[in-house]
């Protein structure tokens, strides 16, 4: 008999429920509002009175209306055909809903029940296998998407039967595995997972290895993130925070991305699935959108889906983790997540910590981040998930509770900065501030130095450190003037603006510069490089300042050109006509 | 409101604060409209038995006997064509002296969009202004708020945005309007024999405070009537979203909730994603977009109010006093039109974006000369011609004055980096500067 209870109080989408029997934290249940039914979870248990957060508008709701305990967390529905989905903060799939407009208690089936799929066996009966070990395969799209033991089991089973090749859905047994007390459980191609536990199952989480590319020269380049690793992107609006993520969505090398719109604005999820189904993966020429799934759970909708929609989004990124796959989660932002827990937070009253965000919030945050990493599986295959969020901080001022707590989590950092985009200088990354710790693994300069070149991570310092002497010489040449500082102050600063204009500068909306792959990256390096290196003669300021910006000129005609094509070749030319 | 015969009648008030009283009643359903002594409230809490009110217009002189009754429904609005051409107060009743508009009673703040059913905002919005239509480009469906000191004359900006862009309907939402600048969009639409595609909702400053918090949800549902039954491409202007925050604030206060940044509530974020995001493209040529005003205290954005709005809306228009060419100006470095790039270069001329980008960056370089020139230093060349371009780049593209058509904007830009710059110096793209250059 599961637990009963009546509403005895409202304050927006904070219920709480008198209840009959035994209730679970994070347990969800229903409630019923004229006949629908409106989901909600527990968050806070005092005797007989039970708080939970509605899901949805509690317009209409009224004290003695019934509740219905569920005994269940909120879980995930995995399983083939989540790949190039549309879901919200609960897994609703938005693309089978009716109407225009959003409705109460209208909750639709993540996955296609009726559609069949490709099955073929990869375990043997008599096997012995464990959670997450593989049974066998569909084909999702291109993707050899594993069927495996259910996370949820324990202990060894032996495979007693596996279904021969062939068409099921995802409700039909494939396989029948026996316990070690001889009990037969049958398992079909989906399983359930409540959101907020990780997905275990794997024999180790070593340290990242190899860095992921994204084709934005200022990450791969100045602030590599690994493949597994964590990053996040703190800065104030419009500073190009989704710009920048997007791009990364478009170019991460990654089999699987799950992008969560958590709290954002709705028209960037509608440009995301406008135009992913169009362009093409730069690492793979197949469709974006057939690598990419979407979990939006956009600013109007109700807030307390948004803590929902991240974990979502990372169960799901850890499912095919776990078939040996490299996935990317991007959140886009986690600030908001943060400020709804801040309004469960203060309707219930509790004592606040800094900024009225619960006190709790530093804990909350890296427990996240902790899920995120590269793994080994049972049988030795790697997989991994890295995860980017970026954060609104109020103000734009980084000293705030939610980008504090990040920074303790996270690995990498960029920095977004107001002034560069003012100047229109984007990616507005500070390259001086920013940073990855990543560039510090012995491991990942090893992987650096053998995929690129031997002296890769001495060059990335070297062109660092020419951006910060640049930086120091500019505030010289401003507090001195132009005529009261060494022709050298001049020479520096400009070679630091030809790095800035030339490198960290990367057009998101040119069709070309967009994607720089590592080989390019490292090309163009080289040939700034080369020009920081040598020592110029100037008779004045002006002639080092019109003889750089004709450097970066054509540098930045190269930017715009295809690689190696005849024009690159052309300008590169003119680049060492203007040198000699 | 009439009271209707099946209404549940209250007379014992438990607790009155400035804008909220408590009573114990039963059966009240959360959302819902009462009626406290004939002003208008709205359940926000119930506790057990005891509910508590807001009541829009204050409690000033409600006694604790005062008489309650419950209406059983959130607020709503009578839509139909008839709203053309009308003005409203925060209730949707006439102030224009006009009959009552006849039509289907919906609820206002209802529901969001299915985000997957929006569409992709592709459909420009020329304004004549260049520092908005060459700069910030404005799409349909967009959100995008003007900030602006209390000085600025933002009021006459937006009007002249709502009067010259190409839309079917207009609805005005005012909030702590004061009388003048009531009476100043009234005559701007009579004079501008526009007055049946607009709509007003109107709450002045002689009004209660508590009452502005309607005034957005009436606005959009109107919005939504044209926007989603007729197809109709709906411009939605609120002026002053600063003055909502502050009445919600009032409101949260006065129901002891902790404070955040600047003492407004924690649910800041959320209060304004649900009007913003009213603006949408809906599939069937429908759209409705939202141009607001923030108004900034000095012009500071890292208030809570200016901050959690730059943070949901599709960028913002900063207007500020240029002293160089004593024009007010709308500030390229401040401004921001996120959805710009879906129709620049799409629907505008292909050198539309880099034109932009020349124009701005160069006008960044005239600060660093200013700064130099202001610390005493001697100037370059560069320095002084950049000076030059930026008073001229100031009164004749950025100037709110400025009424131009967008080929004209480019044209006028081309021609003034031709007088003061070298091809090179602009840093634009070759094949562009072979094409439209003026030597």
């Amino acid at each position: 008999m599961s637990t009963k209870g009546k509403v005895t109080g409202i304050v927006s989408n904070l219920v709480t429920v008198a209840v009959d029997g035994p209730v679970a934290e994070n347990e969800l249940c229903y409630i019923n509002l004229g006949g629908t039914q409106l989901l909600a979870e527990v968050i806070k248990v005092t005797g007989d009175k039970v708080s939970v957060q509605v899901f949805e508008s509690t317009r209409g709701l009224k004290n003695g209306d019934s509740v219905e305990f569920l005994g269940k967390m909120l879980e995930a529905t995995l399983g083939p055909g989540l790949l190039s989905g549309i879901y919200d903060g609960l897994q609703n799939n938005l693309t089978t809903m009716t109407g225009v407009f959003l409705k109460r208690g209208e909750y639709t089936d993540p996955l296609d029940r009726t559609a069949l799929w490709e099955f073929t066996p990869i375990a043997q009966p008599g096997d012995k296998v464990v959670a997450a070990d593989w049974l066998g395969e569909v084909k999702e799209g291109w993707l050899p998407h594993k069927i495996m033991v259910p996370f949820a089991f324990q202990g060894e089973f032996t495979v007693k039967e596996i279904v021969p090749a062939g068409s099921y859905t995802v409700d039909q047994t494939i396989a029948v595995l026996t316990d070690k007390d001889g009990e037969d459980v049958p398992v079909t191609m989906t399983q359930k997972w409540p959101v907020k536990v990780a997905i275990k199952g794997f024999k180790e989480k070593p340290r990242p290895r190899k860095i992921m590319e994204t084709g934005v020269r200022v990450i791969d380049t100045f602030n590599p993130i690994a493949e597994g690793g964590t990053g996040f992107i703190p800065g104030p609006f419009g500073c190009g925070k989704t710009v920048l993520q997007h791009a990364i969505a478009k170019q991460g090398d990654a089999d699987v991305i799950v992008m969560a719109a958590c709290g954002e604005r709705a028209n960037e999820v509608v440009e995301i699935f406008t135009e992913f189904p169009e362009l093409v993966d730069p690492h793979t020429g197949r469709k974006l959108m057939e690598r990419t799934t979407i979990i939006c759970n956009t600013s109007n909708m109700p807030v307390a889906a948004r803590e929902a929609s991240v974990y979502t989004a990372m169960t799901i990124c850890e499912y095919y983790r776990a078939m040996g796959l490299k996935c990317l989660l991007l959140a886009d932002s986690t600030s908001r997540w943060a400020q709804a827990l801040r309004e469960m937070s203060n309707r219930m009253e509790e004592l606040p910590g800094q900024d009225a965000f619960p006190v709790d919030l530093s804990a909350i945050i890296s427990n996240f981040y902790a899920r995120a990493g590269m793994v080994v599986l049972n049988n030795g295959q790697t997989g991994a998930v890295t995860f980017i969020g970026t954060v609104s901080p109020a103000g734009g001022n980084l000293k705030e509770p939610v980008t504090e707590s990040t920074k303790k989590a996270a690995r990498c950092f960029y920095a977004l900065e107001q002034n560069r985009a003012d100047q229109k200088r984007y990616p507005a990354v500070n390259p001086i501030d920013s940073y990855s710790k990543y560039l510090e693994y012995p491991e990942i300069q090893e992987f650096l130095q053998e995929k690129i070149d031997k002296q890769w991570v001495e060059k990335v310092l070297r062109a660092k450190n020419l951006v910060r002497r640049g930086r120091e010489m500019a505030d010289q040449i401003n507090i001195l003037g132009d005529d009261g500082v060494p022709m050298s102050y001049h020479e520096a600063f400009w070679k630091s603006e030809l790095i800035d204009f030339a490198f960290l500068q990367q057009d998101a909306f040119d069709a070309v510069d967009a994607l720089c792959p590592l080989e390019r990256q490292e090309y163009i390096l080289d040939l700034i490089l080369g020009i920081c290196d040598k020592q110029f003669e100037f008779d004045n300021f002006e002639q080092c300042r019109s003889f750089f910006k004709e450097l970066i000129n054509t540098l930045r005609q190269m930017n715009y050109s295809e690689f190696r094509s005849p024009q690159f070749n052309q300008y590169e030319q003119q680049l060492r006509n203007q040198l000699s | 409101m009439a009271t209707k015969a099946f209404q549940r009648t209250y007379t014992q008030l438990q607790a009155i604060t400035k804008a909220t009283v408590t009573l114990n009643a039963r059966g009240v359903s959360n959302d819902e409209l009462a009626t406290v002594n004939g002003r208008l409230a709205q359940v926000v809490k119930t506790k057990g038995d005891s509910v508590t009110l807001q009541v829009f217009s204050g409690t000033e002189g409600v006694p604790t006997n005062a008489e309650v009754s419950f209406h059983g429904a959130p607020p709503t609005l009578r839509v139909s064509e008839q709203l053309s051409g009308r003005f409203f107060n925060a209730y949707g009743r006439p102030i224009d002296g006009g009959p009552e508009v006849e039509g289907e009673e919906r609820e206002v703040g209802g529901p969001s969009v299915n985000p997957f059913k929006r569409r992709q905002p592709s459909q420009l919005i020329p304004t004549g202004i260049a520092g908005i239509d060459l700069n910030n480009t404005l799409v349909s469906g967009q959100k995008i708020p003007f900030f602006a000191d209390p000085d600025q004359p933002y009021n006459q900006v937006m009007a002249d945005v709502a009067l010259r862009a190409d839309v079917d309907k207009i609805i005005l939402g005012g909030m702590g309007l004061s009388n003048d600048d009531y009476l100043f969009f009234r005559h701007a639409f009579e004079s501008a024999g526009a007055l049946d595609k607009i709509v007003s909702f109107v709450n002045t400053t002689e009004e209660p405070p508590v009452e502005r918090l309607l005034i957005p949800d009436m606005a959009l549902a109107a919005a939504e009537y044209f926007a989603v039954d007729k197809n109709e491409k709906v411009l939605v202007l609120l002026t002053d979203m600063t003055l909502y925050a502050d009445a919600l604030s009032i409101v949260s206060n006065r129901m002891d909730q902790i404070p955040s940044k600047d003492s407004m509530p924690g649910s800041l974020y959320s209060d304004l994603a649900k009007i913003y995001e009213k603006a949408v493209q809906l599939p069937d040529g429908g759209s409705i977009t939202i141009i607001a005003v923030t108004t900034l205290n000095d012009g500071d954005i890292t208030h809570a109010i200016p901050d959690n709005t730059g943070y949901i809306t599709e960028g913002q228009l900063f207007l500020r006093a240029d002293p160089d060419s004593g024009k007010v100006i709308v500030d390229p470095f401040r401004s921001l039109s996120r959805l710009k790039q879906l129709v620049q270069g799409k629907k505008t001329r292909e050198d539309h974006s880099q034109v932009m980008n020349a124009g701005v960056r160069l006008y960044a370089d005239a600060q660093n000369a200013k700064t130099k020139l202001e610390n005493g230093f001697d100037l370059s060349d560069y320095d002084l011609r950049c000076l030059d371009y930026a008073k001229e780049y100031a009164t004749r593209i950025l100037s709110i004055d400025v009424n131009i058509t967008i080929e004209q904007m480019l044209d006028t830009a081309w021609e003034i980096f031709a007088k003061y710059f070298s091809p090179a110096e602009t840093g634009i793209r070759q094949a562009l500067v072979d094409k439209y250059w003026k030597a």
